[in-house]
C-alpha cells in the first residue's frame, strides 16, 4: 500500500495503462500542460504529443474525434473538464459513442473513457459545480462509474480503460486532494460493477457514491456516537450497479437512505430507492429515503451553496426519524 | 476525343475505361435507390429514406480514388457513398427493409447504413456528426502508424453547424488527412440552403480556416474524379492536412421518398434533370467511342443486381429478436 492523493492515483492508473498498451492515448484542453486540475501533469513528457493531446475548446470534436478514433482501434481518454462542459458534447456522447456499435449491428466498439470532474467545489457555481451522473445511467450503452476514493480512483480508471464498452468517469472535484491508501503493483484494478462495503454496521444502510462518501462517513462516526450502527455501502458504479450488495446491506439492516450531491428529483438514488422497494418492500423497518440537492441551480455565494449540500446534520435528523 | 484538361477544375481528363468503371458505380447506386423507392411504395421500407439522386457523381468520383483501407463517413443520404465504398447492396436493402442479414442486422435502417469491413464507418442521422468521427479516425491511423485517408461527406445544410467549424479547424491544426467532402445539393432538408448560410458559403467558410477549398461541378465525374485523384495522392504522399471538394450538385427528389420535392422551382428542376450526372458521363463516354450497347448492358446489368437484391430482401425474414438487446453493451447490458 502507498498513500496518495485522488488526483495522483488517477494519473498512475492513466500513465500505468499508457504504458501497458501503445493504443492508449488522451485528448482534451490543456492536457499536455498537466490539465486543469494537474490531474495530466508530466504525461506528455513521457508520451509524448501524439498521445497527451491538448485540443482546441471544442468539446464536440474532442468527444467526436474520440469516437472516430475508437471506431479505428485505439482507446481514447476524453478530458472534458468539467461534468458542464460535457454538455456541448452531448450529441457525440449520447448518438454517437453511446449507440455505434447497437445502430451499426455491432459491426464496430467505441472503447473510449469521458473523464468528466463533477461536483461542488470552492464556489464554482451553476455551470461548474453539476452532478450530472444520473443522465448518463438513462442512457443504454454506458457504463457509469463515479470513485470516491483514491485506491477506486486508480483501479476504476484502469478498468474502464480496459473497458470495450464507452465509460462515463465522474471524479469529484472536492475529492482531488483527499489521500488514502492504493494497493501497489501496476496490475492492481477495481471491478466494474462491484460496490465497496466502506463500513459494516447492523441497524441502518447508507448508500452513497462520490464526494458523499466522505458525509456518509462522518454521519456514521456521529450515529455511533449515539449507538447507531450504520453499514456504508459506496457504490461506485452506478451502471451497472451492485443491486446484490444493497439488497444484503438492507436485508440485514432493514433501513435504507441514499445521499447523493445530485439534485434529488430523478437522483440516481430514485432508482436504488424504487429497485430496493419493489424487490424488497415487505422486509423494510421503514420507507427508504433519500437525501440530495434542492431541485435549484448552484449558487455561488458560500452559505447558499451550503444550503445545496446534504450536510451530516441533515443525514443525522433522517436516521432519527426511521427510528433507529 | 479533342479535350485535354477539365473545363471546371483545369486537371487532366480521366480515360474513357476509368470513367465507364465510375459510370457504372453511378447506374448501381441509381438502381439501388429507384429500387428502394419503389420499395417505400409498396409499405417494404417503414422507415424515412433520404435518396441521392442526381448526386451519384460525387459518391462515385471520390471513393474511386480510395483504397479499401481508406475511411469514408456518411450522412443520412449515404447509400451512394456506401455502395461507392464497396458495401453489397444485398445487405443494404435488407437492412433498408429490416431484415436478417442487413449491414446491422437490421438495427439502423437507411440512416444507419454501414459496413466497416470496407471503411465505411457509418451514415449518420445527425447533421455533421461525421466531421469530427472522421478527423478523429484520421488522427488514430496515424497514431496506428497506417497512412489511411478518411473522405468525409456532409451536405450544405451542415455548413452550419458546429462540428464543421470546429471539425475543419481540428483537422488543420493537426494536420489530418481528411478530404472533407461538401455535397451541395441546394436544400437542407426543405429550405434552400443558400438563404441560410451567411457569407460567400461553404469553400469560403473552408478556406478561412486554412483548409485549401476546391469548388466543381459536382454533377461532373470526370471532373471529381480529376479531383479527387491529386487530392488523396498529395495528403497521402505528403502530410500537408485536410482538402475541401465544394461540390455543388442537385438532389433530383425531395428530403424523403415521403416528399414529392414539387415545392421546388419547376425550372429549376428542369434544368437540373438535362445536368444528370449519369447524362454528361454517358455523352463522355459516348465521345470517347464507346459504344451506346456497352453503356445500355451497364444500366441493365445494375438494374438487374439492384432487382435481385430487392427481391432477396423482400424474402428474408425479421431478425431474431433477441438482437433487439444484443450488441448493447458488455458491461452492465440492457435492464
Amino acid at each position: 500500500m502507498s498513500v496518495m492523493t485522488y488526483k495522483d492515483a488517477s494519473r498512475l492508473a492513466l500513465a500505468e495503462e499508457m504504458r501497458r498498451d501503445p493504443t492508449v492515448w488522451t485528448l482534451g484542453e490543456d492536457v499536455g500542460d498537466g490539465g486543469v486540475f494537474g490531474q495530466y501533469r508530466g504525461l506528455r513528457d513521457e508520451f509524448g504529443p501524439a498521445r497527451v493531446v491538448s485540443t482546441p475548446i471544442s468539446e464536440s470534436t474532442i468527444m467526436g474525434a474520440a469516437v472516430g478514433a475508437a471506431m479505428v482501434g485505439t482507446r481514447p481518454v476524453v478530458e472534458l473538464r468539467f461534468a458542464d462542459f460535457a454538455l456541448c458534447a452531448m450529441d457525440e456522447m449520447v448518438n454517437q459513442a453511446a449507440k455505434a456499435r447497437y445502430m451499426f449491428g455491432g459491426q464496430t466498439r467505441v472503447s473510449l473513457v469521458i473523464r468528466q470532474p463533477i461536483g461542488m467545489w470552492r464556489s464554482s457555481a451553476a455551470q461548474h459545480s453539476q452532478s450530472l451522473e444520473s443522465w448518463y445511467v438513462h442512457v443504454p450503452g454506458f457504463v457509469v462509474l463515479a470513485p470516491g476514493t483514491p485506491a477506486d480512483n486508480r483501479g476504476l480508471l484502469k478498468s474502464a480503460i480496459r473497458c470495450d464498452d464507452p465509460v462515463v468517469f465522474m471524479e469529484h472535484k472536492d475529492s482531488w486532494d483527499v489521500e488514502g491508501d492504493v494497493p501497489d503493483g501496476d496490475d492492481e484494478t477495481v471491478p466494474i460493477g462491484k460496490a465497496q462495503i466502506d463500513r459494516t454496521g447492523d441497524d441502518l444502510t447508507i448508500v452513497t457514491w462520490s464526494g458523499a462518501l466522505q458525509v456518509a462517513r462522518q454521519a456514521a462516526d456521529a450515529a455511533a456516537g449515539k449507538g447507531v450502527s450504520v453499514e456504508i455501502i459506496d457504490l461506485r458504479s452506478l451502471w451497472p450497479w451492485d443491486k446484490e450488495a444493497v439488497f444484503a446491506s438492507v436485508e440485514k439492516t432493514g433501513r435504507l437512505v441514499i445521499v447523493h450531491e445530485a439534485v434529488k428529483v430523478c437522483g440516481f438514488g430514485a432508482e436504488v430507492a424504487a429497485t430496493v422497494s419493489e424487490t424488497m418492500g415487505d422486509r423494510l423497518k421503514t420507507p427508504v429515503r433519500r437525501l440530495g440537492a434542492p431541485r435549484i441551480p448552484i449558487p455561488y455565494a458560500p452559505p447558499l451553496e451550503d444550503l445545496c449540500r446534504v450536510r451530516v446534520a441533515d443525514v443525522m435528523n433522517t436516521v432519527e426519524e426511521m427510528g433507529v | 476525343m479533342t479535350n485535354t484538361q477539365s473545363p471546371t477544375s483545369g486537371d487532366p481528363v480521366p480515360s474513357a475505361q476509368r470513367i465507364l468503371s465510375l459510370f457504372a458505380t453511378m447506374c448501381r447506386i441509381r438502381a439501388f435507390e429507384e429500387a428502394a423507392e419503389r420499395a417505400v411504395g409498396e409499405g417494404l421500407i417503414t422507415g424515412a429514406a433520404h435518396l441521392s439522386i442526381g448526386q451519384e457523381a460525387v459518391a462515385s468520383g471520390v471513393c474511386g480514388n480510395l483504397r479499401t483501407s481508406d475511411l469514408i463517413t456518411s450522412t443520412h443520404r449515404g447509400h451512394g457513398h456506401t455502395i461507392a465504398k464497396g458495401a453489397n447492396p444485398e445487405a443494404m436493402m435488407r437492412e433498408l427493409f429490416g431484415r436478417a442479414g442487413g449491414t446491422s442486422d437490421g438495427k439502423g435502417g437507411s440512416m444507419h447504413i454501414a459496413d466497416f469491413s470496407v471503411g465505411m464507418l457509418g451514415a449518420n442521422g445527425i447533421v455533421a456528426a461525421g466531421i469530427p468521427i472522421a478527423a478523429g479516425a484520421a488522427q488514430a491511423k496515424r497514431l496506428l502508424g497506417e497512412d489511411a485517408v478518411v473522405a468525409c461527406f456532409f451536405g450544405d445544410g451542415a455548413v452550419n453547424r458546429g462540428p464543421f467549424l470546429e471539425g475543419l479547424n481540428w483537422a488543420r491544426i493537426f494536420d489530418l488527412p481528411v478530404l472533407f467532402v461538401c455535397e451541395d445539393n441546394r436544400y437542407a432538408a426543405r429550405t434552400r440552403s443558400g438563404d441560410m448560410t451567411g457569407g460567400p458559403g461553404p469553400a469560403a467558410r473552408a478556406e478561412s480556416l486554412g483548409v485549401p477549398a476546391h469548388p466543381i461541378d459536382g454533377n461532373d465525374v470526370m471532373a471529381i474524379d480529376a479531383l479527387a485523384g491529386r487530392l488523396v495522392e498529395e495528403m497521402r504522399a505528403d502530410g500537408t492536412g485536410p482538402q475541401f471538394i465544394h461540390a455543388k450538385t442537385y438532389r433530383q427528389r425531395g428530403h424523403t421518398v415521403a416528399d414529392p420535392g414539387t415545392w421546388r422551382p419547376a425550372a429549376e428542376i428542369a434544368e437540373f434533370l438535362e445536368h444528370d450526372p449519369m447524362i454528361l458521363a454517358q455523352r463522355f463516354l459516348a465521345d470517347s467511342g464507346i459504344a451506346a450497347g456497352d453503356l445500355e448492358a451497364i444500366e441493365r446489368d445494375a438494374k438487374q443486381e439492384m432487382a435481385e437484391a430487392y427481391d432477396n430482401a423482400a424474402a428474408a425474414p425479421w431478425p431474431d429478436n433477441a438482437l433487439a438487446a444484443s450488441d448493447v453493451q458488455d458491461v452492465g447490458g440492457a435492464a
